[in-house]
Parts: C-alpha cells; structure tokens; sequence
C-alpha cells in the first residue's frame, strides 16, 4: 500500500510540475490541481497508515495498548481540499474571464503594456 | 500565561467584516464601519501590546485542548508589535479607501474583503501552529486574489493570473512541508516541534523540510528567484489595494521565515550561506529592476524587492544584533511601504497619471503636501534620524562583525539606489514643472475639503508613526532588543506553551 502511494505521489507531482511549466492556462490550472492532490496523499501517506483501527479507544482503557490510526492527518488532509476546492473555483472563474478579455490560452500573451493605472 | 484577550485583534476584524456583509451595497455605511472597526483595532492592539509588553509571552488553547493537542495562539513581544503595526497600517489604509477608491469596487465588497484579509494577517501573527498558520496564509490570499481583481480590468486580471499561480504554488510547498514535517516529528504545535526536531534522528531530512518552507515563504515574501509575480501584478490594482499589499503582505513571509527558522529549523552553516546569497542577489535585482522604472508603482515595487533582501540578509546572520536590525527594519518596512502605495495613489487623484514622464509641479501647487510626502521619502531612504537609519546602523554592524561584506557592498548598493531612484522621483514628480502637452486631469482639487483630508490624513497619520519610531528609537531599539532576546533563546516561549520542561 505504502508504495503504491508513494508512486502515485511521485506521479501527481511530476506531472503537476511538467502541467505547470506549460504555456496554456487551462495546464497551470490542472497542474496546480495535481500538485494540491499530490501534498493531501503525502499528508495521508507521512501520517502513518493503520489498517482496521480506528482511534476509538474503549472507556474502561486506562492505557493505550495497540497502535491506532492517527487521526489527525485526516482532519488536515479535510482542511486542506476544502481550502484547495475554493482556490479552484476562483481560479477557474479567472481564468474564465482573462479567457474572455485576451481571447488566448497563452500565458505569454498576459502582458499588455498598459500604462494606465488606477 | 493565558489570556483569551489574544484573538481580540482578529476578531475585531471579522465582525466588522459580518457587520458589512449585512450593510451590503451601502458604501456610506461600509465606509464608517470600516474605519470604527479600523480604529477600534488599533486600541485593542495596543492593549494586546502592552499586556505582552508587561508580563510575558501569552497563549490561548483553543478549545482548551492542551498544548501540544490543540490550536494554540501565542503573543510573544514580535507577534503584538507585529499585530500592532498592522492595525495602524489598516488604519491608514481605511481612512484612505473610504475617499480613494471608485463606488463601483466598494459596491462589490471591497470593504468586508479588506477587513478579512486583516484579519487573516492579525492571526497569522498571532498563530502558534504550523498548520493553523497555513490556513492563515489561505485566509490572506484568498482574499489578497479577490482585492488584486475586484474592479476586472484587462491589466488587473492579467497580474492577477500570476499572482494567483505563485501564491497556490507557494502554499502548495508550505503544505507539502507541513506534511513532511508532520510525518517525521508527529506534531503540529510549533513549540512542541521546537523540541522534537533535535530527536529526529535523519537530520538530512529535516533539512529538506527547511528548504520546502524556504521556498514557500521565499515566494510569498519575494526573494531572488521567486520575486517576479510581485514587480508584474503590484501595479496593477488601486492604490488602496496596493498599499496594503505591498505594505503587510510580504512582511508576512518574511515574519515566517523569522518564526520557523528561529524556532523550528535553527539555521546551520549551510542554511546561513543559502539565505545571504539569497539576500544579496535580491537586494541587487531589486536594485537594478528600479532604476529604470518610470512608473511610480513599479518603481515602488522593486524597492520592496529590494528591501526584502535587507530583511532576509539579517536573519542569515542570525546573530542578535543583526536580528535586532531585521525586525526594526521589518517595522519600519510595513509602516513606510503601506505610505508609498498610498502616497502614489494621492499622486494619481492629483495629476490622473503615475507615469514620471507626464507628471511634474506638485511641490509648486501643493508644497504642504509635498512636504509632508518628503519626511516620508527621507525616511525610506534612511536619512537620519528618520526610521529607515538605524536599523541599516545594526545590519552595517553585525554585517561587519560575522564578516559579511558582500552583503555590506549590497546594502550599500541597495541603499544608494533607493536614494538615487527616490531623489530621481522628487525632482521629476515634485520639482519639474508639468512637461508641455501634458493635460492635467486634476480629481484632487475640485473635491470637498473633507474628502481632501481624509486622503491627506492617513499619509500624515502614517508618517507621523514613522517619524515617532524614528525620533524615539531609544525606546524602539529597547523593544527590538527584547525581541531579539525572545528569538534567540526561545526556551521563554516553549515554557509559555507548553509549560515548564523538565
């Protein structure tokens, strides 16, 4: 289990990294989509993975006598999509508008040299 | 100690900001409210300030989990002058927006936006855990993307799409090295991390955690080679927008870089030797980006580049003295640089331009003005006795005492250009005469003197803070002292938190 997510992190990284580095607007935002999945499955991953136990501890028990799984990396990784589910959603609004106003998908024609000012 | 007084500061923030979500599409309203709950947040800072000020470092559990459990908030005496400073600049920047922005923004919430984003940066401050300052962070830039864009024009969404890409990036490191960080200690409570990161027993991986949060916070305070977001996306919002920007937001990387790397990773040789070559080399590309900007905002924001690099020189030395100067200069950064944005944004209501090239005679029509917008300049050149010498004084100091002298021959450079291109502007924007064929479109002049004062005001309310920092900087150099004592030895801010250690 553990490798299989370590590839799968080392996937979404790479690939989040080569999206981002690309031209088009439509790749950055995919790519940071990526990359933000790839940070919430390392959490999960560096977190320690537990099989079958969940950390809810009996009453009665006065010490803890097995490993439970840790809660807490789920509780970030939670914060974290919610956060990043937002962040999404404006950028694709801006990307959205910027689409319409430059009329292009290139990064590199995001630079009229406008002298006005506000 | 704990003291739930902490969060008041944040909280100040976030109610006026409910209170003008309910007063939606009324700007007379939003405005008063604005500048109360503005004002209303300096004195709050300010008893903060001196509560931390006169019996320590204070905590707050959120929840009342225990420490190292729990969200914990801590006031040291870096984070209430920090939170303090803010409110002022918050101030300032209120009192500026309710004359110096168009209706149409304030009628799409420029006001509610503004106050979360102050309030995002009051709890980063006042944070004492690692994950709960990313969310911070997200607080701050969320909103920081909607005042970078609320008004949509082309150039503002363009700047905005940069700004948006390297602020998801950088956070996207910082969450990447929390995780890490989480994996090889098991905490998130950074006095907790304090002490279980010399227990880790691959201290190469603790290194590479470091260089995850130095590239995080490298890119939101805009270091060497993560800075160019900042000199394409700063001019394009409103001058109000702007002046908070370029005032609080980087500063609060640099106050991160400050927090973890005092507290969490202290720097070893290689860290040091990373972060002055930084230091210099954003000193010197700032430099140089400035001295052939014409636009008064794009001049402005090379000189934030460039000063970072003053800032982040100090803590690679991380020696107290050099630390002493880092935070006198992070003070004085946030209250001047919040001034320039708005200063450029009165110029721009005066003349109807920003361009150095048209603009000219301001000193001849308003030599009061003028005059008062000059201690300002002074002052961030550095002119003695004004606030921008003496920290220069302690990082001269320590540069030569650990044998800097690079990074002295940058300061240099980094000083005489500031001068050069601050004299430059002077003598184009204040002394020349208005060039032929330029028309003048005066917004200034016809207005109400009531609305002529509120956008003087906060210039002068600014300046006046930074002339008090400057003229009393006995009592401030006391301050910073006691500061830097905190940031070297943190054992008084681990026992805050968690309690006496054994």
């Amino acid at each position: 289990m553990e490798l299989l997510l370590i590839i799968l992190i080392g996937l979404l990284y790479g690939a989040g990294v080569y999206l981002i580095l690309r031209r088009s607007m439509v790749k950055l935002l995919l790519g940071i989509m990526l990359l933000g999945s790839g940070a919430n499955i390392l959490i999960f991953l560096l977190g320690g993975i537990t099989k079958g136990k969940p950390p809810v501890i009996d009453e009665k028990a006065k010490l803890f006598q097995d490993i439970f799984a840790d809660p807490i990396p789920q509780a970030l990784i939670l914060t974290a999509i919610v956060i990043s589910f937002a962040l999404t959603a404006f950028a694709i609004v801006l990307l959205k508008r910027v689409y319409a106003l430059v009329n292009s998908d290139d990064l590199d024609d995001l630079n009229t040299n406008e002298e006005e000012d506000i | 100690m704990i003291d739930n007084y902490i969060l008041a500061p944040v909280f100040i923030h976030l109610f006026t900001a409910i209170a003008q979500l309910m007063a939606w599409r009324k700007t007379v309203t939003q405005r008063v409210m604005s500048v109360i709950g503005s004002s209303l947040g300096v004195l709050l800072a300010i008893r903060l300030f001196t509560k931390v000020y006169h019996s320590g470092i204070l905590t707050m559990n959120s929840s009342n989990w225990d420490a190292p459990f729990g969200i914990v908030f801590v006031a040291d005496l870096l984070s209430s002058t920090l939170v303090l400073i803010t409110s002022l600049a918050a101030l300032a920047v209120s009192l500026f927006s309710a004359t110096g922005l168009s209706r149409q923004r304030m009628l799409y919430g420029y006001f509610p936006i503004f106050h979360f984003l102050v309030m995002g940066l009051n709890g980063a401050f006042l944070t004492g855990d690692i994950f709960n300052l990313y969310v911070w962070f997200e607080v701050i830039i969320i909103s920081s993307f909607v005042l970078m864009t609320l008004g949509g024009r082309k150039a503002q969404l363009e700047g905005a799409v940069k700004y948006m890409a390297m602020n998801i990036l950088a956070s996207t490191f910082f969450l990447t090295g929390i995780g890490i960080l989480y994996g090889i200690t098991g905490t998130l409570n950074m006095a907790d991390l304090a002490l279980k990161i010399k227990l880790v027993e691959n201290q190469s991986l603790v290194g590479i955690t470091a260089c995850f949060f130095l590239i995080g916070f490298g890119i939101k305070s805009a270091v060497f080679p993560l800075y160019y977001w900042l000199p394409s996306s700063y001019h394009t919002p409103p001058s109000a927008v702007a002046a908070t920007f370029g005032g609080l937001l980087t500063k609060v990387g640099i106050y991160a870089i400050i927090r973890v790397f005092s507290l969490i990773f202290i720097p070893d040789e290689f860290t040091k030797n990373l972060l002055m070559a930084l230091a210099i080399l954003t000193i010197v590309t700032g430099s140089l980006g400035a001295l052939i900007k014409v636009n008064i905002r794009r001049l402005f924001s090379y000189l934030i580049v460039c000063h970072i690099g003053f800032m982040v020189g100090g803590i690679a030395m991380f020696t107290k003295v050099a630390l002493m100067g880092t935070i006198f200069y992070l003070f004085h950064d946030i209250l001047v640089k919040t001034n320039m944005f708005l200063i450029a944004g009165l110029i721009r209501q005066m003349r109807g331009t920003m361009n150095m090239k048209s603009l000219g005679g301001l000193y001849a029509q308003y030599p009061k003005i003028s005059l008062l917008i000059a201690i300002v300049l002074f002052s961030l050149v550095g002119i003695p006795p004004l606030s921008g010498f003496w920290p220069k004084v302690y990082l001269f100091q320590a540069s030569f005492t650990n044998g800097q002298y690079i990074f002295a021959a940058a300061l240099i450079l980094g000083s005489f250009v500031t001068l050069y291109t601050i004299a430059n502007m002077w003598s184009e924007v204040f002394w020349k005469d208005v060039p032929a064929g330029v028309e003048v479109d005066n917004k200034f002049e016809p207005m109400p003197l009531f609305r002529k004062i509120l956008l003087v005001l906060p210039i002068g309310l600014l300046g006046c803070v930074t002339l008090y920092v400057g003229l009393n900087a006995e009592a401030i150099i006391v301050l910073v002292d006691k500061i830097s004592d905190q940031l070297i030895s943190t054992q008084p801010y681990i026992e805050a938190v968690l309690g006496k250690q054994n």
